[in-house]
């Protein structure tokens, strides 16, 4: 970035920590960024003449004498039509080789929409996956996560859902990504000739860590402009969100902050929910849809990223490998999508709620008979049945590897309820039970 | 003149002002940025130091910025046109700002200044009267709003003289009264009151004595709640909380209905906004809007106005509540209230209780919910207002700080539990761990033999216990294998799960079983205790499985119809039959 006349410069740094540094400077605006010898910074506090600096890319190297030139704004982006198709890293930059975007420019982490003037999400996302569509369905203008253990296939899910929902743009917010893993989304976007739609911002675990603050906000401001004053609908993918949270608590802790549960800082809660409340339906067309990742540690979703990440987004997504099956499934119980309830059964065939909960109700069963097997009892008629059931359920709707419509998945849920049990088993009300149970 | 002062620090939404005179604590400053005005609360005082926490975005705000104290707390405006709002935390009326964001210093008027009331006077020249005394009463809707005198007049007034019945405006004097030295002072239609602040015009607190139906089965049948009582709804996230307060929003038995959305998601208060002026009050046949007032602080809101949100909401309920109205203040969730002070006295540096947690966080939780509660006016009258809060606890543990600070202040406790979640059993509330202590009570007791049936303590209990049978039933199963166990441990069992399935479970999104009154939930009770206490021939424990589940699916075909209707009716006979292949002789 170039100095101007009106931005201030100043040499003589007076505290260095690992992340931030301090200096006396006058007329600074709290939240406004810096260089600190080209390093771009942003300021987190300010006491009486003294300023305290957030340096994205860590302080290595730092003089006392550095030049810092304060910009008199927050961060920003520029954006246009131009974005679409591009890579960039956290603040904004190309890393495509491309020239750079020209367009207006607007400040990152913007303020939030009037909940009066929002409108209720009410468009299915379909994605063919059942564990998803029959499920968990998906609405435009929801915020949801992935929980999943880091060896399981998260972004590969992620790719397709965001490749089969027919946005008109899709931001892919990269945070800590391996370079591999960058490679194959710019692979799979590339293969399927999407790359048109694609803006992608990008940190991989080569960047420093504390820089990956900035993707979420990049990518959700980027989201705003076409969801806002292009009427465009976007989904916004940001992995991963845990890696996201760490860097949080690098911050707050090499700032003295008091940590609260799992050593994440105490504002987690809001920093969080400031970026997921970004999805939203506008009225007049445009949506932001939110699809991210939290990777768990050994599935425990009670730490503090996953347990405040749920209280915040519109269900979740959990990925676990089935053993019996010998698949990744979307794990029925631990997995809910909060909007579902807009559209199954409205623009959805009358059966699918009723179907769903039957389904994943026998699923139950068949868990409990399990447990009755591992601690050595004698399986009932009915036990035996519900096993045989979970089987093909989960291999015909709950693995990720399904790619139908939703009619087909009802069909099949009647299917297997038929093949397994009789009709005062299901639970299902009579008159559906009449319509759908099949006939032969 | 007012103290002014200069910002010499800021950290996140903690500003420090350097103060020119006196500030006392909880005084409103506004600071000047750029031009607008950034609302602040001072929350410490260190010598002319008073650390503020904003209520907007301290973004690019600078040291050195002016500052104005208002002398005065943060205040809510009451007077007629607050039902049927959507206010933020702060009381903005959300539908009057400009522009799709909100845009940080914009303060809304809450009522509507130019707005005309019907009134007619109540008061008449020469009353005695004092704080909250009905002068007059306008019609809010549908509702009858008394005009009182301000809570802030202290002391035995005199009327001297009171409008006579017409149109007037908000802000038109309405009544005119005279203190003890002889002033006289103008009354209009609207006042200001404080919101940390309890309003306390009323003689008497009794004990409540009295249920509110909510349509809850799980909660009017086995735990009630008590008009100007207070419960909570802790439960681990995706469990129902929000879902179940929604229910009670929609269904509950009161005038008016407070709905406090604290911290959490702007989605969920959409619904609202879209669902309630569609749906129907089923006591009036008028919209649900009509007798609801929204407090809106989303999670991405300011966090310092998300505290606030709370005590607005409760202050409005006191307002009503001095009208001798039913008032159900709802807050989802707590938890974030909580929060927002852990991260105000973390800025500040603060000696943390545990999980860091402000140290005096039970005292304030407590203070707060002693707010609610029946009343007699200081005219005989009674109004109440009854709370239900939800905790959000982290880890869905339920030892950490606020869950236990709340348990102590509130009486009904009702425990939503992750494994019946899971199960699709909703609402997810745990029927064994839940309690609600109204049903101790004597007078409640009383009142539930009078107006539902003499024998009705009884038959909650004998519900309580066929419940914990059961689940001790199903323990003993696990442990010892089907066969393992006497057959009628598996009668026992399944008996509790017919309870289960009919009375608690409940489909809060079917037209029909999404509501019941008390008279059905007594009837079902019935029903289901029936079932109980009939004798059986079974044997082996491999009949009994899917004869209950047979009962069961009837039973929940009679929830999904309308109550005694032929199709209802239809069901009860099946159901007869079916007990009866299986009647022991
Ligand atoms: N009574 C019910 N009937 C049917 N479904 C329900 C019921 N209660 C909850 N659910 C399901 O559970 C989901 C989550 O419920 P809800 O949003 O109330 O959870 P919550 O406890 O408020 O979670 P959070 O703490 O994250 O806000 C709902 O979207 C719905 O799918
Ligand atoms: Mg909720």
């Amino acid at each position: 970035m170039e100095t101007t006349a009106f931005q201030k410069i100043y040499t003589k740094i007076t505290q260095i920590t690992k992340a931030t540094c301090s200096l006396k400077a006058e007329g600074v605006g709290n939240e406004e960024i810096a260089t600190v010898n080209g390093k771009l910074a942003q300021v987190v506090k300010i006491q009486g003449d003294t300023v305290t600096l957030q340096i994205f890319s860590g302080t290595e190297g730092i003089p006392t004498n550095a030049e810092v030139v304060f910009m008199g704004k927050a961060p920003t982006i520029k954006v246009s039509d131009e974005l679409a198709g591009r890579f960039f890293n956290a603040y904004g930059d190309p890393i495509d080789g491309g020239p750079s975007v020209e367009g207006k420019e607007i400040e990152i982490g913007g303020p939030s929409v009037n909940p009066v003037r929002r409108q209720q999400p009410s468009e299915l996302i379909p994605t063919g996956i059942a564990g998803i569509d029959l499920n968990n369905t998906l609405v435009t203008g929801q915020k949801i996560p992935f929980f999943a253990d880091p060896d399981q296939p998260f972004n590969q899910v992620m790719a397709m859902v965001a490749l089969r929902a027919k946005a008109d743009k899709i931001i892919l917010g990269g945070m800590g990504l391996s370079n591999d893993d960058y490679l194959f989304f710019k692979h799979i976007f590339e293969n399927a000739g999407a790359l048109d739609r694609i803006i992608s911002f990008i940190n991989t675990t080569e960047n420093p860590p504390v820089e990956r603050l900035l993707v979420p906000d990049m990518a959700l401001t980027t989201a705003e402009y076409f969801a806002h004053e292009k009427h465009q609908k976007v989904l916004v993918l940001l992995t991963d969100m845990t890696l996201y949270a760490d860097a949080l608590s690098i911050v707050s802790n090499r700032m003295d902050q008091i940590p609260s549960k799992d050593s994440m800082p105490g504002s987690l809660y809001s920093d969080l929910a400031k970026l997921y409340e970004k999805a939203v339906q506008f009225p007049e067309g445009g949506s932001i849809t939110i699809i991210a990742v939290a990777t768990l540690s050994g599935g425990d979703i009670t730490h503090a990223i996953p347990d405040n990440t749920g209280y915040i987004t519109e269900g979740q997504l959990f990925l676990r490998r089935d053993t019996d099956i010998g698949k990744v499934i979307i794990d029925p119980f631990r997995s809910l999508s909060r909007l579902k309830q807009l559209v199954i059964g409205k623009q959805t065939r009358e059966d699918h709620p009723q179907v769903m909960n039957a389904a994943i109700r026998l699923f139950a069963d068949a868990a409990n008979a399990k447990t009755k097997l591992e601690n050595g009892f004698d399986l009932n008629d009915y036990d035996e049945r519900t096993l045989k059931y979970a089987k093909e359920y989960s291999r015909e709707l709950l693995a990720i590897d399904i790619n139908i419509e939703i009619d087909a998945m009802l069909d099949t849920g009647w299917r297997l309820f038929a093949k397994y049990f009789n009709k005062s088993e299901i639970g299902i009300k009579e008159a559906l039970v009449a319509k759908y149970w099949p006939k032969n | 003149m007012a103290t002014k002062g200069k910002v010499t620090g800021i950290i996140a939404n903690m500003v420090v002002i350097e103060a020119d005179g006196p500030v006392s604590q909880n005084e409103i400053c506004f600071i000047r940025h750029k031009g607008v005005d950034l609302m602040a609360e001072v929350i410490k005082v260190l010598g002319n130091k008073a650390f503020t926490q904003v209520f907007e975005s301290t973004r690019g705000l600078k040291v050195g910025t002016e500052a104005e104290f208002k002398d005065h707390m943060l205040e809510v405006t009451l007077g007629p046109g607050i039902l049927s709002k959507n206010y933020d935390g702060l009381q903005n009326d959300l539908n009057k700002m400009k522009g799709v964001f909100l845009k940080k210093g914009e303060y809304t008027e809450a009522l509507d200044p130019d707005a005309e009331w019907d009134f007619t006077p109540i008061a008449k020249a020469g009353d005695k009267v004092e704080a909250g005394s009905w002068l007059g009463e306008v019609t809010e809707g549908w509702m009858p709003h008394k005009i009182m005198l301000p809570f802030k007049f202290e002391g035995q007034f005199i009327v001297k003289s009171v409008a006579l019945k017409g149109k007037y405006r908000t802000k038109d004097t309405v009544a005119v009264v005279t203190d003890e030295k002889g002033k006289d002072h103008n009354v209009t239609m609207m006042q200001k009151w404080p919101v940390k602040i309890p309003i306390r015009a009323y003689k008497e607190k009794p004990r409540p004595f009295k249920i509110m139906e909510t349509g809850v089965r799980t909660i009017d049948t086995l735990n009630p709640l008590a008009e100007g009582g207070t419960g909570f709804i802790p439960g681990p996230f995706g469990c129902g909380k929000t879902v179940l307060q929604h229910a009670v929003s929609q269904q509950a038995e009161a005038d008016m209905i407070i709905v406090t959305a604290c911290g959490e998601r702007a989605n969920e208060v959409v619904e609202i906004f879209t669902e309630f002026p569609e749906l129907e009050d089923p006591r009036t046949g008028r919209k649900l809007m009509e007798r609801t007032t929204i407090i809106c602080n989303t999670s991405n809101m300011p966090v310092a106005a998300r505290e606030a949100s709370v005590y607005t909401g409760m202050t409005l309920a006191e307002y009503y509540r001095s009208m001798g109205l039913k008032v159900l203040l709802l807050a989802d969730s707590t938890s974030r209230w909580a929060q927002a002070l852990r991260e105000m006295s973390n800025r500040m540096e603060e000696l943390p209780g545990p999980d860091a947690f402000p140290m005096d966080l039970p005292a304030i939780i407590s203070n707060f919910y002693s707010r609610a509660g029946s009343v007699y006016l200081n005219n005989g009258a009674t109004g109440s207002i009854t709370f239900l809060g939800t905790v959000s606890p982290a880890g869905g543990n339920l030892k950490e700080p606020v869950t236990e600070s709340t348990k102590k202040a509130a009486r009904c406790f009702y425990a939503l539990n992750q494994e019946r979640a899971d199960s699709k059993r909703y609402p997810a509330i745990d029927p064994i761990d839940s309690y609600s202590k109204y049903l101790e009570y004597p007078e409640i007791q009383e009142y539930l033999k009078k107006t539902i049936a003499p024998d009705w303590v009884e038959k909650v209990t004998l519900a309580k216990d066929i419940l914990l049978r059961g689940k001790e039933a199903s323990e003993q199963i696990n442990i010892l294998g089907d066969d393992g166990v006497p057959i009628d441990y598996h009668e026992r069992y399944w008996k509790a799960e017919v309870l289960d399935f009919v009375i608690l479970q409940q489909d809060a999104f079917d037209k029909i079983d999404k509501s019941t009154p008390f008279e059905r939930q007594e009837f079902m009770l019935d029903e289901v205790l029936k079932v109980y206490n009939m004798k059986y021939k079974f044997t082996s424990f491999e009949e009994i499985n899917p004869f209950f589940k047979a009962v069961i699916n009837i039973f929940k075909q009679m929830n999904y119809s309308e109550f005694k209707s032929e199709k209802f009716n239809n069901y009860l006979q099946q159901l007869n039959n079916k007990l009866n292949e299986r009647k022991a002789v």
